[in-house]
């Protein structure tokens, strides 16, 4: 295998419908790379599906949330000696056939992380409904301010990592709803961010985990986190990284 | 001026929970890590119902001239919210430890099944 040793890590609970197919477009996508599923405690066969077809699992004892599955993903790598990790939802919505296109910017040098965004221009095709639209917009226009860049969709849970955003990741990653509070993270403790713009699916089996009663704790969870994330200290990584 | 009433029950309610807590010390059932606020809660309690001279003194720093017993409650609340928001932090913190050790456990395994030594798969 040449170039970077390169990681797919997917989160999954109770995906058995989709993961077959997230994990074969993967590997058909893109060459040589290990697709890494983090199982967090699933109910249903998603584990021996995702083995079946080749893929590392990590099978979680118990449901830790996504953020905290997708950080044993971030850990796994980082233990394994990764050089670039992306992260894809393991119900589909995320079409592997992008990956190339969100690794681009790493393989220039220009970025830590990037965010595979659906507003980067507007041609993307995706339209949420109001208030789920304005969630992203406020949520995008705080990190932006507080992060000091332009940022376009910080829930967008579709990301490429360098090295060094895979060590920040696997060091510091929110447990639950962690995609906002992350990226600010990011922003504030030095990680290069670019923004590719990306295309995302409508979920084909399972429901979306966002219901009213959880929305309105994803939002003012997410903004104390924002509040508190720009109140701590994290130390900036431009000197480790040259 | 505090009714005696007051002071005795007050008195014997601080006791009871400081002899509560000691006995739970005692038997293993505390760590003395969580004991410690609620015997602060228990002393404090005591030295307030017991000294009645000194809570009618405090009700007049802050203000409560019909009824000094009022502190009482006051304090108590005070103290009860210390111990939950004491607890809060430790839940936090065992929470995070708790999502740590699964996610070492879940890499732990991973690298236990593995064949030993073994060259992995490219593409697995």
């Amino acid at each position: 295998m040449t170039g970077p040793r390169t990681v797919a890590v997917v989160p999954a609970f109770n995906e058995s419908g989709a993961i077959g197919r997230v994990v074969g477009e993967i590997r058909a996508a893109r060459f040589g790379i290990d697709v890494v599923v983090v199982d967090d405690a699933s109910t249903d066969d998603t584990a021996a599906v995702a083995e079946a077809l080749g893929a590392t699992v990590l099978r979680l004892p118990f449901n830790v949330g996504i953020g905290g599955a997708v950080q044993t993903g971030f850990r796994y790598a980082v233990e394994e000696g990764y050089e670039r990790a992306v992260r894809l939802d393991g119900d589909g919505q995320h079409d592997a056939a992008e990956i190339g296109r969100l690794f681009e910017p790493l393989e220039r040098g220009e970025a830590d992380l990037v965010i595979g965004s659906r507003f980067v221009d507007g041609r993307g095709s995706y339209r949420p409904p109001f208030a789920r639209r304005l969630g992203i917009r406020v949520f995008a226009r705080l990190v932006s301010l507080l992060g000091g860049q332009q940022v376009t969709d910080t829930t967008s849970g579709f990301i490429a990592l360098d090295r060094a955003g895979i060590e920040l990741f696997a060091r510091e990653y929110p447990h639950d709803y962690p995609e906002v509070e992350a990226t600010l993270v990011a922003l504030r403790s030095g990680l290069r961010l670019s923004q590719v713009q990306v295309e995302m699916r409508e979920r084909e089996t399972g429901a979306s985990s966002i219901t009213f009663i959880r929305s309105l704790y994803y939002i003012v969870k997410v903004l104390l986190a924002l509040l508190v994330a720009s109140l701590r200290r994290y130390p900036r990584l431009e000197e480790a990284r040259r | 001026m505090t009714p005696v009433r007051v002071s005795i029950v007050g008195v014997l309610a601080s006791v009871l929970l400081i002899l509560v807590v000691l006995e739970l010390v005692r038997g293993r059932r505390l760590k003395e890590r969580y004991a410690l606020l609620w015997l602060a809660t228990g002393v404090v309690l005591l030295v307030l119902s017991a000294w009645r001279g000194g809570l009618n003194t405090i009700a007049g720093w802050v203000g409560v001239t019909s009824y000094p017993p009022a502190v009482l409650f006051a304090v108590a609340t005070l103290f009860i919210l210390l111990v939950l928001l004491h607890y809060s932090t430790v839940i936090s913190k065992l929470t995070d430890e708790n999502v740590e050790l699964a996610q070492r456990l879940a890499l732990l395994e991973e690298r236990v099944g593995r064949p030993p030594s073994g060259p992995r798969s490219p593409a697995g």
